[in-house]
């Protein structure tokens, strides 16, 4: 059996809008890479309009907010609902890990109403890199419309 | 002097924090630390989580108003109280009218260090917005303290020499704009002789450069991955008290053993504060137990300073110039205007080095023989140096272990 060349995976990482924290982004940027995945990083900082602009023109396998300033159940919050509203990111996976309040371990409590509200995967900083490493390998075997189509592209 | 990090967002609570550190058995300076909405002008964010009670991680000053933040400071403020902003906004122009008409004495930030690490705002429109700042406090009857920020560039891993350059060119740029009451600052690192000779060379820069302007020295404790356990975080608060008495630092910023896990309680603070005092108390007592490296970081901070200030007339357009050449590049920063070809690493004795120098003038060794890019776990690694060397203790239980002991047998006294 011949062996298939996979695309690399695409992902786009980005902090919020009011975060600053940068090491995170970095330390994602690599782990990716590491995987073979092509890394679109945005940075810190970031307004939702370039999230969405940027998610438009590359059209990532996966959207991946980091945040930790404790501005993420409201940052967060605000930019899936916009993403959602988007018609045409309606379908995008996107996921959102760090420090999700102000509250350490309580945070958790923020993680239902982030999911409800339209996030693929919810990553409170607890929970450490294993459970983002396990959503990564689910990209593995999910199905991408690109090589669904059957269209030779 | 110690200070905390302290921001709540509202009044009450802010009031009782500043008050609390007041009270404390320490000489003490308040601190208000904005909020993320503030530090990016987004008031009307602010004001919405006024309104319905959300959570902010700081004061958000705009949104309360001058008035509102003036009545506070009057209220626990005075000379033997000053209290700082603490913002982090690289475009700070309407928190400095806020500032300047609620009669603030003092705040922090530069042109480089609230613009490369926390914004997406050109470097040049930072220098352009500092600078507008600065003459607006200038003009003032009496002009508030500026801090820059520039020797805690993100935080970890940013070698001493370039930390050392940065705080100074920032000072020349509030000289340039016409402030005298300045304060520049360095972030305890991950070496304490490194750090005794980064603060050294500070000092010895500044005194050169700074000759008419009333200056002094700011020690940050350790910004990055912190101690997880409540021994390992006492113990780098107290190297870094340690570090700054014998550096003469006239101010130190304490951190808590709360900050690894979340935002910590005014009581976490005024333990803090009252935990650095006594140590400093101690250290004054003794004699010095670490002794300066001699790395030549003085020499690379002169010439890192004096070959930007050669690339235009002024200081600001001089930091926009180089910049943009990656003369001056700050380690891993992903802001659009720093070059991030420049790499540091954790050396085996715990020096911070240069791997990669970038186009910057600077000797870089390639990162210790090893060229091969640093890798995601490799960077964590390097992250959590400080967090294993102080927590290493306590996770081994070693000293529980000297303490479980039972008595030695008793010698007979006959």
């Amino acid at each position: 059996m011949s062996q298939v060349m996979l695309p690399a995976k695409k992902f786009v990482v980005s902090s919020v809008s009011s975060d600053a924290h940068m090491w995170n982004l970095v330390f994602l940027q690599l782990l990716l890479e590491e995987q073979g995945a092509d890394v679109t990083n945005l940075g810190a900082c970031v307004p939702d309009d370039l999230i969405i602009e940027e998610c438009r023109r590359s059209r990532p396998d996966a959207l991946v907010i980091s945040t930790v300033n404790g501005h993420g159940h409201l940052d967060g919050l605000r930019l899936i609902r916009r993403i959602r509203s988007e018609p045409d990111l309606a379908d995008l996976r996107v996921v959102i890990g760090g420090k999700l309040g102000v509250r350490g371990a309580e945070n958790i409590v923020f993680a239902e109403e982030l999911a409800l509200s339209g996030f693929d995967a919810v990553f409170e900083a607890d929970a450490g890199i294993d459970s983002f490493q396990e959503f990564l390998a689910t990209l593995d075997s999910a199905e991408r419309p690109a090589l669904t189509s059957g269209a030779a592209a | 002097m110690v200070q905390p990090r302290m921001g709540f967002a509202d009044l009450p609570t802010m009031r009782e924090g500043l008050l609390g550190v007041r009270a404390a058995d320490a000489a003490a300076v308040g601190t208000i630390t904005l909020d993320s909405y503030t530090r990016v002008n987004d008031h009307d964010s602010a004001r919405a989580a006024l309104r319905t009670g959300a959570e902010l991680n700081g004061f958000p000053l705009v949104a309360h108003g001058s008035d509102t933040t003036r009545q506070l400071l009057d209220s626990v403020s005075g000379d033997a109280f000053p209290v700082q902003i603490r913002h982090g906004s690289a475009l700070p122009y309407p928190l400095f009218r806020a500032m300047v008409e609620a009669g603030v004495d003092a705040t922090e930030g530069g042109p480089v260090s609230y613009c490369l690490p926390y914004s997406r705002a050109p470097i040049s429109e930072a220098v352009k917005a500092w600078a507008q700042c600065c003459e607006l406090i200038a003009e003032q009857p009496e002009p508030m303290h500026l801090e820059s920020f520039g020797g805690c560039m993100l935080g970890q891993l940013c070698p001493p020499s370039l930390l050392v350059a940065l705080s100074v060119l920032e000072a020349l740029f509030f000289r340039e704009h016409g402030l005298h009451d300045i304060s520049l600052s360095y972030a305890q690192q991950t070496h304490p002789g490194q750090d005794l000779e980064a603060i050294a060379a500070l000092r010895r820069l500044a005194g050169e450069r700074l000759a008419a302007a009333d200056w002094h020295v700011v020690l940050y404790t350790f910004m990055g991955v912190f101690p997880r356990t409540p021994v390992g975080s006492f113990r780098i608060l107290e190297e870094s008290v340690r570090l700054a008495v014998r550096s003469g630092s006239e101010r130190l910023i304490v951190k808590t053993p709360a900050e690894a896990h979340r935002i910590p309680t005014i009581a976490e603070n005024v333990d803090a504060l009252e935990f650095a005092d006594s140590i400093a108390r101690d250290e004054a007592s003794r004699v010095p137990e670490v002794g300066a490296t001699d790395s030549g970081i003085y020499e690379e901070a002169r010439l890192l300073v004096d070959s930007t200030l050669e690339l235009a007339p002024t200081v600001g357009q001089a930091l926009v110039e180089a910049f943009a050449r990656g003369h001056l590049d700050v380690p891993y920063c992903l802001h659009q205007d720093n070059a991030n070809r420049s790499r540091a690493y954790v050396d085996a004795g715990g020096m911070l080095r240069w791997a990669e120098a970038g186009r910057m003038p600077l000797r870089a060794d390639g990162g210790g023989g090893s060229r091969r890019p640093v890798s995601a776990k490799g960077l964590l690694t390097m992250l959590g140096f400080n967090e294993r060397r102080f927590d290493r203790e306590q996770l081994t239980h070693a000293h529980l272990r000297g303490l479980q002991y039972s008595h030695p047998p008793r010698r007979s006294l006959t």
